[in-house]
């Protein structure tokens, strides 16, 4: 796994991903070359602030996704609450992120599966799916999917994650490259 | 390391491309539905659904029903466009409209409005109830369109799931209200069917925004939720649409995440209410 491998990295986690998160984004190095996506289940009903608390911890650009707004590298986008997020291929060619407003999957929009399953569709072998902690089991398709695609996956030890329901279910019925601690996918992605 | 190019999908994916081509083609063959510039993500989610609906394997086993079961069609196309959406979804919006629009929608003797794509009509209803609080519902014409000619019966009948009313109301309260939302209906056997009135100055027709042209001169287009099915080049026909028919300084509403930043009518729209997708107009707007 090397810097050059990967054009995006997808992440999901619910129960205990701000905190997660939290030790992973910090470690992205400024030169990273991968654009960053995340879906985080949050309440639908209220504005999202995890692109203002996140950036200040990063040495990236941190936004909230927008309709077709091109993927640039080195950037992290967050899912906005009551949309799932997507990517797609334009015409010409280029990577837009894509918002659905159709329904929740696995009672969440957004939903990991949905951004996993779409990036594996986009991205194939050169992209990297992280499962972290979490309480429920939207992910563990999207990740078998980006496996499918020749992707490389990762999931948070269920031992150490703070709710072991999401990264379990991803190891059960997804795929798992690693296995690794959150100090351990940290060191990873500050490789990248 | 793999490079790029070489990058090759799994051949079952290859086939599950050349079919959805070979049905949305049929599709428009057939049936005159152009969902050839729909964003592809979203697509094929919703096809992916409805082969299990459809109880087909493939969609090449649906391509075929469609062809030549004419009653497959109308439930295809429900799956393909239905957009459950909420009377006053986002009710900030509709608050935004209160504060900045519609203070300058007084100034004209009459009103046109273009609700479009208006799916099963929850949006239209909100306009009309906000209209009618403002004082402005009897000198408006409300333009409500969808390519679904079902959603579009539905969206004319006005009868809702009571189920629903709790979050409508919540939202109607938030939006700034002047009345209470049960003034607008009466309640029955587990539906609410919205007063006749409200509907009085709505017309509810049959348009795309991917084939059809400019039918009127309006002074507001309310589009949300919809652009964001549709690519960039869907976008920008859409939003031609859009700017050909506002009168001057006319104003655009979108959805909470759509943009203008990304389409190439981007200059001829100016930020009214930034946060909540208002637009306006500009003047000399190619």
């Amino acid at each position: 796994m090397s810097a050059a491998d990967f054009d995006a990295i997808v992440i999901g986690t619910s129960a205990g991903g701000i905190e997660a998160l939290s030790r992973l984004l910090p470690a992205l190095p400024a030169a990273l070359h991968a654009s960053v996506l995340i879906v985080l289940h949050l309440p639908r009903d209220r504005p999202s602030l995890l692109a203002d608390l996140f950036a200040p911890q990063c040495a990236l650009a941190v936004c909230e996704a927008e309709d077709k707004e091109p993927l640039q590298p080195g950037t992290v986008y967050f899912a906005p609450p009551d949309y799932h997020l997507l990517v797609d291929r334009e015409r010409d060619g280029s990577v837009v992120l894509a918002l659905s407003s159709d329904e929740l999957v696995h009672y969440s929009r957004p939903s990991i599966d949905v951004l996993f399953e779409s990036a594996a569709d986009a991205y194939g072998p050169r992209l990297l799916g992280i499962v972290l902690t979490g309480g429920n089991q939207d992910g563990a398709a999207g990740l078998a999917a980006v496996h499918r695609e020749g992707g490389r996956c990762i999931v948070q030890s269920p031992d150490e994650a703070q709710a072991a329901y999401m990264p379990e279910a991803a190891l059960r019925r997804g795929h798992a490259d690693e296995v690794l601690t959150l100090a351990q996918i940290a060191e990873r992605l500050s490789r990248l | 390391m793999t490079d790029r190019d070489s990058s090759a999908e799994s051949p079952a994916d290859r086939s599950f491309e050349i079919e959805l081509k070979l049905l949305i083609d049929a599709i428009y063959l057939k049936y005159h539905y152009d969902f050839r510039e729909y964003a592809g993500a979203s697509l094929k989610r919703r096809l992916l659904a409805a082969l299990e609906r459809f109880d087909c394997a493939t969609l090449s086993q649906l391509q075929d029903r469609l062809l030549h079961d004419t009653e497959v069609f109308p439930q295809l196309l429900d799956y393909l466009t239905v957009q459950v959406s909420e009377m006053f979804r986002d009710p900030d919006y509709f608050l935004a409209l209160r504060q900045t629009v519609i203070p300058m929608l007084r100034t004209y003797p009459s009103l046109k409005i273009w609700v479009a794509g208006c799916s099963t009509g929850e949006e239209v209803y909100s306009f009309a109830i906000l209209l009618r609080e403002e004082g402005l519902l009897d000198r408006t014409l409300i333009y409500a369109t969808d390519i679904n000619t079902n959603a579009l019966a539905r969206a004319a009948a006005g009868v809702y799931s009571v189920d629903r009313i709790a979050g409508f109301t919540d939202n109607h309260r938030r939006s700034g209200a002047r009345n209470s939302l049960s003034d607008y209906y009466t309640a029955a056997y587990g539906r609410a069917m919205f007063d006749k009135s409200l509907r009085k100055n709505i017309v509810f027709s049959d348009h795309s925004l991917a084939t059809d042209s400019v039918f009127a001169e309006v002074q507001l287009v309310s589009c949300r939720n919809v652009l964001i099915y549709f690519n960039r080049e869907l976008q920008d026909r859409a939003l031609g649409l859009f700017s050909d028919a506002l009168c001057r300084k006319g104003f655009l509403g979108l959805g909470s995440k759509e943009s203008l930043r990304f389409s190439r009518h981007a200059d001829a729209f100016a930020d009214l209410v930034r946060e909540q997708r208002l637009f306006q107009k500009q003047d000399f707007a190619a």
